[in-house]
């Protein structure tokens, strides 16, 4: 028997006992829907990420700290002794943290380092408050940014570097509270930031608003202001005003700039001869990584559900084929009578239980697109407006793919077990058979 | 020389206590264009014969050669390619796949076989036309007349040109009237094609027709009306 014909066969077999058929499909359509929906969500919330990771850091740039050795505050777990060079942490982390401040010494050891381009020490700057006119005042942060990175704007420009005025990009959640009105409106306005310095006095620093930052998932400053140079360097000053000189230059942590073309071997190389030095480098791949291993981890037990769904549909199949094999014994007698080899009984068996699979798994994937772009389209307006550029379900061709071959793989799988008990059959047997 | 030629063959199923022996010791030769009719009661082992000379089934012990050559040697895809160009079976429940069209029952060898579609579509029109069935190719094999169905039955065992048919009882679910046509049609086959013709029944009168008769009793080749007439 040809394939072609084989495979019309499996197709015209599957449609015989159509209540049979239908309800095994009902039950693969149950598994696939679900697994292309959870899958969708590990690729919307994943591909969210993976737009938003320029705003968290560039490709070519790690953030370097010293390598400290006993942790302190409420990760600490005993008295720590003291070290008249921990200053506390600019890193995410328990509160209480301490880092070692690296020194300019430092940072020439680690421009020495091979592989590093460039060493540019992280400012950490508290100013008091932001204030419009006569309005509100309000905490705020302030972030920076570092070559490659850069921030969703609603509205306005980046804040320009080269720039010698001061400069500001605000967050758009403090546009209106400090009675600016609209993003757009804002631009242009000017804001006066207060910042204390060495020796506890308030100074107040006018600025101009450039641009409005979006907020994101992953926004690079979180609520924070993002100065340009002019304006950072202005800060930075006000607040060291009164620190002795040797002391000005402690930083709790440093970006590192590498060659963008250096692949994942040789940046781990690098955090390697770091690591050797007495430094702990991690890049933004590495935060991201924590990420996503924790969105897939939840993926993966959703997907896991999914295919406990497909298990229970492929003894489906299974019962159903068993029951087709019982009612074609005495066909299956005379195809064999008529020449038709074992294999051939075999596949045709197993090419109707992976038929049943495809049209299973085809339905689900197609309905759960549908479903899923609707939820999606429907949230991102309502629960997830604060979230844009959030597709919270989406789909990649090759999951989809992966999707319907590995249902059909199982189907097969499933059907085997009729096929086989199929080709066994003896041709004098399953014609007696009544 | 026979077309088969059979020695001395025994068959047996089961082990020990339930062995049970269906053939015990049968030699016989038939040749090209003879109609034979096989008789025996039910439990005679007409029909492990009749599995044995179509190839469905391996004697236990003894030979059978198919034009000279011992089917033992023959395995697997040569053996299918075998049973497919040399035999056709017409069986007493039809066997026919109701949902199917009659060319579609009709054309299953040669699906089987590898043929391509529009030589299977071709030759199972001739098949029906040679049946006066033509004008049913359409319908669903379920509609069909006994006699129809049985017609069909014998388009489908003459599709593939084979030398040998084999008829199990070919007339035992007909009324007397279109068994009687059924009958005409095999014999017509018989003589004008020159097909072996080979039919294992009970019933006395259709056996009368054959040129040759083989009673089977207990296992045992008891009567060859060849031997006798010889």
């Amino acid at each position: 028997m040809r394939t072609v014909d084989l495979i019309g066969s499996a197709v015209s077999n599957t449609f015989r006992s159509k209540t049979r058929t239908i309800l095994t499909i009902l039950a693969i359509f149950v598994g696939a829907f679900t697994l292309t929906l959870t899958s969708g969500l590990g690729t919307g919330i994943n591909a969210y990420i993976n737009d938003t990771v320029t705003s968290i850091g560039a490709a070519d740039v790690m953030t370097v700290t010293k390598t400290h050795e006993s942790a302190t505050g409420v990760a600490a777990d005993g008295p720590v002794e003291y070290n008249p060079d921990a200053i506390a942490s600019g890193q995410p982390g328990p509160p209480g943290s301490t880092v070692v401040a690296l020194t300019p010494i430092d940072l020439d050891t680690i421009a020495g380092i091979e592989g590093v381009n460039d060493v540019v020490p992280t400012r950490s700057i508290s100013p008091d408050y932001i204030q419009a006119g006569d309005g509100t005042k309000y905490v705020i942060g302030v972030g920076s940014l570092i070559a490659g990175q850069s921030i969703q704007l609603e509205a306005g420009t980046e804040p320009d570097d080269s720039a010698t005025d001061l400069q500001l990009v605000l967050p758009v959640s403090f546009v209106e509270p400090m009675g600016l009105g609209l993003a757009e409106s804002a631009i242009g306005g000017t804001v006066s930031i207060a910042i204390m310095d060495a020796a506890r006095t308030q100074h107040v620093i006018d600025a101009t608003i450039v641009g409005v930052s979006e907020e994101g998932l992953a926004s690079p400053t979180g609520a924070s202001l993002v100065p340009n140079t002019a304006l950072n360097d202005e800060l930075f000053d006000t607040e060291n005003i009164g620190v002795p000189a040797d002391e000005v230059q402690r930083y709790a942590q440093a970006s590192v700039f590498f060659d963008t073309a250096a692949t994942d071997d040789e940046i781990s190389a690098l955090k390697d001869r770091l690591t050797d030095a007495g430094y702990t480098g991690s890049t933004v791949a590495d935060q991201l990584g924590m990420f996503k291993t924790v969105i897939d981890g939840i993926v993966l037990v959703l997907n896991a559900f999914a295919i406990i769904a497909l298990l229970a549909a492929s003894f489906g199949i299974v019962n159903t084929l068993y029951m087709s094999v019982q009612e074609r014994t005495r066909e299956i007698g005379l195809m064999k009578a008529m020449g038709m080899g074992n294999g051939r009984v075999f596949s045709l068996f197993s090419l109707e239980a992976a038929f049943i699979g495809f049209l299973g798994s085809a339905i689900g994937v197609v309905i759960a697109m549908l479903v899923g772009s609707g939820v999606s389209s429907a949230l991102s307006g309502s629960l997830l407006a604060d979230l844009p550029g959030l597709t919270l379900i989406a789909f990649d061709p090759v999951s989809i793919a992966a999707i319907i071959v590995v249902v059909m793989a199982i189907a097969f799988l499933a059907g085997t077990l009729p096929a086989a008990r199929a080709a066994r059959a003896d041709p004098v047997d399953s014609l007696r058979y009544e | 020389m026979p077309i088969i030629s059979v020695r001395d063959v025994h068959k047996s199923y089961g082990r020990g206590q339930n062995r049970f022996d269906a053939l015990k010791g049968v030699s016989l030769d038939i040749h090209k264009g003879e109609s034979i009719a096989i008789v025996g009661k039910s439990g005679s082992g007409k029909s492990t014969l009749m599995h044995v000379l179509a190839l469905l089934d391996a004697p236990s012990t003894g030979t059978v050669e198919l034009e000279g050559v011992d089917t033992a040697t023959l395995r697997g895809g040569k053996l299918n390619r075998t049973r497919n160009k040399t035999f056709g079976f017409v069986f007493q429940q039809f066997f026919l796949t109701g949902n199917s069209t009659v060319l579609e029952n009709v054309i299953l060898p040669l699906k089987i076989a590898g043929a391509g579609r529009s030589e299977r579509r071709r030759r199972g029109h001739a098949a029906l036309a040679q049946l006066e069935l033509d004008d049913k190719a359409r319908s669903k094999a379920v509609n069909l007349s006994g006699g129809q169905k049985q017609r069909t039955v014998i388009a489908r065992a003459l599709v593939n040109n084979p030398r040998i048919i084999f008829a199990d009882e070919p007339t035992g679910n007909l009324d007397t009237a279109t068994g009687a046509i059924v009958e005409d049609i095999l014999f017509a086959l018989n003589r004008e094609n020159g097909i072996t013709l080979i039919v294992v029944t009970h019933d006395e009168e259709l056996a009368n027709r054959c040129d040759r008769r083989l009673f089977i009793r207990d296992g045992l080749l008891v009567e060859d009306s060849a031997a006798v007439a010889a």
